[in-house]
């Protein structure tokens, strides 16, 4: 029997860890050193929910650095890096799909 | 214009020092996020998919050519160069960092505008008719009223803590161009008997739950309008549901309770306080009216020559028919600047634009701007001898496209592009949709319609009350939309009809197009609108030609 304290996570597949960078909101993943990427491809990769609540359980003590962390899920790509597996997630690799107002500047 | 006192300045600037206090120690990590997210929020700051968003408010949609400066500043200074006007006659910016964020609060503060009420469970901005104070057909200035519930609203010790957010829209005219039926509370300013007063709609919005305002009051003397609106608010937050966020809008309770026994409790609230400190004498109405510095028009006469003579031009004379409207000054005209050009996110205007726009604003509008719900701007002032001149430098900013009201000005929320709430992109969708409907004379016979689109259920892009209204839902990782029909925002508001099953983003335009289709095909005359030809006909013929197998 499962204990109530005992914490559950749905995963079905292979799953990072992302946030907002604290200080200017910006998309990061948590990687395997126990720190912040900005790249998708440089993040730690969960394979059970063990393992991606243990990388939770990290992102929530750095919730100095970045914030509003959940699991996402990933497709590992041909060069053995993780890459979004959904359109919300490729989003927020990618940026907007469309083009910027023009005379908008790519960056402030 | 209205001009802030002493104590609005002071208060900002106090504002801003509180919030770049905050920011400080939430950087050094002496805030948690738990204790920083509500001290950021009420003051316009939201988290997104990207970046931090802010959200300014703009009261009841009225600007000064020095405030949209200002706004342009911050955009170039601290964001992408551009900004995002809403359908609460708002401005966001996307980009921008925290620790930036307490410099462009105070370069806004210098100007008196900022972030308070435009985010958490209070009373939000209260919104108005862009139109107001030049209106043909206004009865009454409503933003006197608008910036009486402002003063009565910021920081309300009772009611910063709803159970939800509140949304106030008013309207002093017999065309509504607030949607103050689908607001928590709507207000219609009217006179009987040579009074002004107001008649009380309350328990509109959209949303997941999407209802048309009550009337619970033909008319509120205009002294009567705070300790009503307080009785209301009192109503609402005792009563209303705080444990499940979807049933925490005032228009559950008003549901759920019914419309009388909701007016009851109000009326029995109110008895209690309405000869209170809360009653609006003249003294006090004619303090706040003299604070608002109107333009003093000039003698003119209408239809000008010039104005005749410029007509003869088509492409000014398109412009000028769906763009431009009558105003209560003779030689006057209100005119509308179309932040909907074709392949364009909808309501988008680069600093560039802005500040062009509030040059354009000092030499033919008395340095006013308005931000309309459909995210359009507005200048109200303007002369008719100088309409020629004046298209021709929106034409070469990009803001007059001839498609003001017509099915290209599309009211759309940013959608899965920016938002973290949407399932959808909404963005694409519209482009896509002024791609199709690009061309100018085909727009134009096809007239008025209206078509909104949002990117999740909350409804910012006003899908419920479209003509055509779009919605995007996500089923799998891919995106669909659902299509209502017949939905209007005005006085004879309505919630859209669904229409049939979604169909895929691949999809999408070309289902509206054959319901435009059938709609030309069906109307009597070209006299016969779109959402005239949708009453009188029903649904069924546009549900069959648009899911007809192909």
């Amino acid at each position: 029997m499962t204990s109530p304290l005992q914490r559950k996570l749905k995963i079905a597949g292979p799953t990072v860890v992302t946030a907002n960078r604290l200080a200017d909101g910006a998309v990061v993943w948590l990687s395997p050193a126990g720190g912040w990427t900005d790249s998708i491809g440089a993040a730690a990769v969960g394979s059970t929910s063990e393992d991606v609540l243990r990388l939770l359980d990290i992102a929530h003590g750095d919730e100095n650095t970045a914030v509003g962390a959940y699991p996402a899920p990933v497709r590992i790509g041909a060069d053995g890096t993780p890459e979004p597996a959904n359109l919300r997630e490729r989003i927020r690799v990618s940026g907007p799909t469309v083009a910027l107002p023009a005379g908008a500047s790519a960056a402030a | 214009m209205y001009v802030y006192d002493e104590f609005d300045r002071a208060f900002l600037q106090e504002r801003v020092v509180e919030f770049r206090d905050q920011v400080e120690r939430r950087l050094a990590g002496e805030l948690n996020e738990e204790e920083f997210k509500p001290l950021r929020l009420m003051n316009g700051v939201y988290l997104q998919l990207h970046a931090y968003m802010l959200r300014v408010c703009i009261p009841y949609g009225t600007l000064s050519a020095r405030q949209l400066r200002a706004l342009a500043a911050v955009a170039r200074k601290y964001d992408r160069g551009y900004g995002h006007f809403t359908t609460r006659q708002n401005i966001q910016f996307n980009w921008i960092k925290l620790a930036e964020l307490p410099d462009a609060m105070a370069d806004l503060a210098e100007v008196v505008i900022h972030g308070i009420q435009t985010s958490g469970n209070c009373i939000r901005n209260t919104t108005t008719d862009p139109w107001a104070g030049a209106a043909a057909d206004e009865v009454e200035d409503p933003r006197l009223y608008a910036e009486v519930i402002r003063q009565w609203s910021t920081l309300h010790p009772e009611f910063t803590y709803l159970p939800r957010k509140f949304k106030i829209a008013i309207t002093a005219a017999k065309h509504d161009r607030a949607a103050i039926r689908v607001h928590d509370v709507g207000l219609r300013l009217h006179k009987r008997d040579g009074k002004t007063g107001f008649e009380v709609m309350v328990g509109g919005g959209l949303g997941r739950s999407p209802y048309i305002g009550k009337t619970i009051r033909d008319f509120l003397p205009e002294e009567d309008l705070l300790s009503y609106l307080e009785a209301i608010l009192r109503t609402y937050n005792l009563g209303g549901r705080r444990d499940n966020i979807y049933k925490a809008r005032i228009k559950i309770q008003v549901h759920e309770m019914g419309a009388e026994a909701f007016a009851q409790k109000v009326e029995a609230e109110w008895a209690e306080i309405r000869d209170g400190a809360l009653k609006l004498d003249k003294a006090a109405l004619d303090a706040i009216r003299d604070r608002f510095l109107n333009p003093a028009l000039e003698d003119l006469e209408d239809a000008p020559a010039s104005l005749a003579t410029a007509l003869a031009d088509p492409d000014f004379a398109r412009w000028h028919a769906n763009s431009v409207a009558p105003h209560k000054a003779k030689g006057h005209a209100i005119v509308t600047l179309s932040l909907k050009p074709v392949g364009a996110p909808p309501g988008d205007a680069t600093a560039d634009q802005m500040d062009a726009i509030a040059d354009l604003a000092d030499a033919y509008a008395y340095g006013e701007i308005r931000v309309a719900h459909e995210q359009n701007l507005t200048l109200p002032y303007v002369r008719q001898k100088d309409l020629p001149a004046l298209w021709a430098k929106l034409k070469a900013i990009g803001v007059a496209t001839p498609n003001v009201g017509l099915i290209s000005d599309i009211i759309a929320c940013p959608g899965l592009d920016y938002c973290s709430l949407a399932n959808a992109r909404s963005i694409p969708v519209a482009q896509k949709l002024t791609e199709r409907f690009a061309d100018d004379a085909r727009i134009a016979d096809i007239g008025r319609l209206h078509l909104n689109i949002s990117g999740c259920i909350n409804a910012c892009g006003h899908h419920h009350v479209g003509h055509i209204g779009i919605l995007g839902v996500e089923k799998k990782d891919e995106e669909f939309f659902q299509i209502t029909l017949g939905g209007k925002g005005n006085s004879k508001a309505r919630i859209g009809e669904l229409i049939g099953p979604a169909v895929s983003e691949g999809e999408v335009v070309d289902v509206v197009e054959r319901l435009v289709e059938t709609y030309l095909d069906l109307r009597t005359s070209p006299a016969e609108t779109f959402i005239a030809a949708v009453q009188r006909l029903g649904t069924d013929p546009f549900k069959e030609r648009a899911y007809a197998p192909r």
